[in-house]
């Protein structure tokens, strides 16, 4: 009996719940100093002094260093290039040196015995910044332009010349961001050699960061070992290689002393990556049947003051992706990157999709009203059927070409509509007997989500003489669960208990060639690699039994973490007996014959699979205050093949409550100087208990991706993809407005702008 | 910085020590007495991952000191299990998926425990447990689970 597809407890749990998790702040070592990182206080600027006598005076300090104690440009490079982009002249330094270019770039790193202390003397590093004005508007002209971008096929200019009706909106995405309730922290220990190095604190791509950190030290890579450690939340931001990630380890190695760091939450939001603030100019040409002819975007993309490690990723990742599910004869899609004096911006959960589909399906509401037809017929007339399936687009992401391998969304779309039915949604979104300033509205969002990019992703699997099956993956521990979809994947695939399972995830020095859990790929190419692995240690496992045994292979069997001859279930062996068996001076071993029960696999990915889903949401809005409540929330979406289904829905519904956030609440403002508002968690609104309704789940696994041996489709980002989208277009339902919402997030102030607001110029509500 | 001695009772555990008058109680429990399920989310008593309970209440580490702590019984998630064997919130947060990440967690699960100790007698309705957990923030679950696990748990000391 397999455990795939079963609601297994999660591994993880026993230990995060008794409080014995290991997080980044959680390891020490003995004679370890902490680090405090010296921040611009201004958002432009020449660097015309750094004091820090001062501070290096304070008792119990070991350092104070600046960029002068750095090599000269010493940058940090993008992880993520995309062809015929050069973004060398954006690229941040390790620390600003003459200029800096958003408030919070570090400075300095004041290092000593105590963190209280190193806070104090951080204080005292005279900082005289020459200021220059600041650029908080992408759109100022001119802007500056790191790098634009086009994806597209046919002649858009064409189809919209013999178009019957052509409709156009704008649309402005907030910038807001993952957001972990954990923040960074990065203990460095040395070690014995010169260079070597422990690190504590690493995540989402430690192999990457790992060679990285070799390249920028000069050291061979294997001096450093990334240890595997639990991490309080990914969503893209955490675990990219950020000035920190040179300076600490950097440090220990030169003061040769463990080094620790643990950014509070006011650094947090003013230095991890932002994501998201675009500015869409969309529009489509449909012919009198509403079915589309053509569909062009323009967007500005706000990226901050540099380009991170995903280079322009994102601003790719949107306009590639903005066809979405739809039958789309020709398509432009350009974006200009521009830099600004802002926090710089990376991934977040769905990048380029939630921003995306949230302009493509706002477009549609507002052309299902002009073309008088309701917004589902409009997606049924215009969606990729099962037939067209897979359906090559000419457009490449990622360094990949898109096919879109599997689905029928018609059937999803028509699903999810029933479920929503069932559930009664419109009965609730028409309402009865509201107060006047309410009003009720109904949304609803298509998509296609990307994941599982390869290009590779390796597993070992190996059996101890405990009879533990131990998985070492590249993947990491980011509280999505991997340690238990992995542990069932291996269970089934050799024949063992889960209980027998152990999976290390994300320690480079036990898996080297791990590519990382990011991009929805975790379950699907690291999966993929553990099953290929399992089996093959399962077949190991048999091949050895039969020498035991004496017996043919094709007469045993593997149940239960035993081999058994069918038929004779008295004589068996166990897999700590096959271990022995395997083990090095064992007499069943042939001559130059590897010792060990275990496996190495890689399995390469050279496309993406692409699951897709519809949310729809209904929101009360308060057209007196502004105020937008979602009252119900349902996500239907087609995984392929669920591992754990439980966990599934958690990443659905955790998805949901972080979009609700990015549709209403969260938002990095900056006043006209470029200081940030929102650095404590009074002005970033992260959305509670109360904001987030209880979320229906449809999980859907008709369609089995043809791309990998367990038929799964990452699961992790379709639960934000279309909150935008939806709560935008209940919103805009609920107002009853005939053009676009504008911007989001919708915040009370802005919604009493709309018309159909009370505040708004045209009250009065819907007709 | 002047230290002051102090001395408490930790999940039943007596512990004396002198610590500066600005360490504040979250630092004390995680990095004096090694108490590291304690977890600093903001620092600024918002997201109360650090929640403890301090003689019974539910308080912010964060935002205690910890020469305040001196004379009380403070419970840490350290404390809520019996051995190896799970509280029922404990497990009841397992079995509804009540964590992802689990950096919350430890936060959630004192302030529920607190709650449900004053309130077992009376039936805990699903919007009273969500204005409960509405109290502190979780990023990864969107709350769902937190709000099955501690609704279940009411009922099940109840019967």
């Amino acid at each position: 009996m397999t455990v795939i597809g079963t609601r297994l407890p999660r591994a993880e749990d026993p230990r995060l719940l008794r409080g014995r998790g290991r997080f980044g702040d959680d390891f020490s070592a003995p004679g370890q100093l902490w680090a405090r990182v010296v921040r611009s206080p201004a958002a432009h600027g020449e660097v015309r002094d750094l004091d820090v006598t001062e501070a290096r005076n304070v008792p119990g300090i070991a350092a104070v260093v600046t960029a002068g104690d750095l090599p000269r440009d010493l940058v940090i490079p993008v992880r993520l290039a995309i062809a015929d982009t050069d973004l060398s002249g954006f690229l941040q330094p390790v620390l600003a040196r003459d200029t800096v270019r958003y408030v919070g770039e570090p400075l300095a790193v004041v290092v000593g015995d105590d963190p209280y202390a190193c806070e104090d003397a951080a204080e005292l590093v005279g900082i005289d910044i020459g200021g220059r004005p600041a650029v908080l508007d992408a759109r100022q002209d001119p802007p500056r332009v790191a790098a634009e971008l086009t994806r597209g096929y046919g002649d858009p200019g064409a189809a919209f010349a013999r178009a019957a009706h052509v409709v156009e909106i704008d649309l402005a995405i907030g910038r807001h961001s993952g957001v972990p309730l954990e923040p960074r922290c990065l203990l460095a220990v040395p070690g014995r050699e010169p260079g070597e190095l422990a690190i504590f604190g690493m995540t989402k791509v430690p192999v990457w960061n790992r060679d990285l950190l070799a390249d920028l030290l000069g050291v061979d890579e294997t001096l450093i070992r990334v240890h595997a450690i639990d991490a309080g939340g990914g969503f893209g931001v955490r675990g990219e290689f950020y000035p920190e990630d040179f300076l600490i380890p950097w440090l220990a190695l030169r003061l040769d002393r463990p080094v620790k760091w643990a950014e509070d939450r006011a650094e947090h939001l003013m230095a991890v990556n932002h994501s998201r603030q675009q500015y869409h100019r969309i529009a489509a040409a449909f012919d009198a049947g509403g079915r589309i002819l053509a569909l062009t975007d323009d967007v500005v993309q706000d990226n901050g003051a540099y380009c991170r490690t995903h280079g322009v990723a994102v601003p790719e990742l949107t306009v590639a992706m903005l066809p979405g599910p739809y039958r789309v004869p020709a398509y432009r899609g350009r974006v200009r990157v521009v830099l600004t004096n802002k926090t710089p911006c990376g991934t977040y959960r769905a990048p380029g999709r939630f921003e995306g589909t949230a302009a493509r399906e706002h477009l549609l509401d507002v052309a299902a009203t002009r073309l008088g037809l309701d917004p589902v017929e409009l997606r049924q007339r215009n969606l990729l059927t099962r037939s067209e399936m897979p359906h090559e687009r000419p457009i490449s992401t990622l360094g990949t070409e898109m096919i879109l391998d599997t689905g029928d969304y018609p059937a999803l779309l028509a699903a999810a509509v029933a479920e929503a039915g069932r559930l009664g949604y419109r009965a609730l979104s028409a309402g009865t007997a509201l107060p006047t300033r309410k009003r009720r509205g109904f949304g609803l969002a298509m998509f296609v989500e990307k994941s599982g990019l390869g290009p590779q992703e390796t597993a070992d699997v190996t059996v101890s003489r405990s009879g533990t099956v131990h998985v070492y993956s590249g993947g990491t521990s980011l509280g999505q669960g991997i340690e238990t979809v992995l542990t069932q994947i291996a269970a089934d695939a050799i024949g063992a208990d889960p209980g027998a399972i152990r999976v290390t995830a994300g320690d480079t020095a036990a898996q080297p060639f791990g590519a990382g859990s990011w991009a929805s790929r975790s379950t699907v190419v690291g999966g993929s690699a553990v099953h290929q692995a399992a089996l093959a240690v399962r077949r190991r496992a048999i091949e050895l039994a039969a020498r035991v045994l004496e017996a043919a292979e094709e007469d045993l069997d593997l149940a239960g973490g035993s081999v058994s001859v069918r038929g004779d279930p008295a004589v068996r062996l166990t897999l700590a007996d096959l271990a022995k068996v395997a083990a090095p001076a064992s007499r069943y071993l042939k001559e130059g014959e590897a010792a060990g029960l275990s496996a190495r696999r890689r399995f390469e990915a050279s496309h993406m699979t692409y699951p897709y889903g519809v949310h729809a949401a209904v929101v009360e809005v308060d057209s007196g205050t502004g105020r937008v409540r979602v009252l119900r929330y349902l996500v239907a979406y087609e995984v392929g093949c669920a591992i754990n289904p439980m966990l599934v829905e958690g990443q659905l519904r955790g998805g949901v409550a972080q979009g609700i956030g990015g549709a209403l609440l969260e938002e990095f403002r900056y006043d006209e100087d470029g200081q940030p508002q929102a650095i404590t968690f009074i002005e970033y609104r992260l959305p509670t208990a109360a904001e987030i309704p209880p979320v229906d789940v449809l999980l859907c696994q008709e369609s089995p991706s043809p791309g990998n041996p367990l038929g799964v489709m990452g699961a992790g980002e379709g639960g934000i993809s279309a909150a935008g989208a939806a709560v935008a277009n209940a919103v805009r339902d609920a107002l009853g407005l005939p053009g676009s919402v504008g911007q989001l997030p919708l915040t009370p102030a802005r919604v009493c702008a709309l018309p159909g607001a009370i505040a708004g110029p045209g009250t009065g509500g819907r007709p | 910085m002047s230290m002051h001695k102090i001395s408490l009772r930790v999940n039943s555990r007596e512990h004396e020590l002198a610590v500066e008058a600005r360490r504040t109680l979250a630092d004390m429990l995680r990095h004096d007495l090694g108490y590291t399920g304690t977890h600093l989310g903001c620092e600024h008593g918002i997201c109360g991952a650090c929640t403890v309970l301090m003689d019974g209440q539910p308080v912010r580490a964060c935002l205690v000191f910890g020469v305040q702590a001196d004379g009380t019984e403070v419970r840490t998630v350290e404390g809520l299990a019996d051995g190896e064997q799970l509280s029922d919130l404990q497990q009841a947060f397992s079995d509804h998926h009540a964590l992802q990440c689990g950096f919350c967690t430890p936060g959630f699960l004192l302030l529920a425990e607190a709650y449900l100790a004053e309130t077992s007698a009376d039936a805990l309705t699903e919007a009273q447990a969500r204005e409960l957990v509405a109290s502190n923030l979780c990023r990864c679950t969107g709350y769902q689970g937190i709000i099955e696990a501690i609704v279940a748990t009411a009922r099940a000391r109840r019967k």
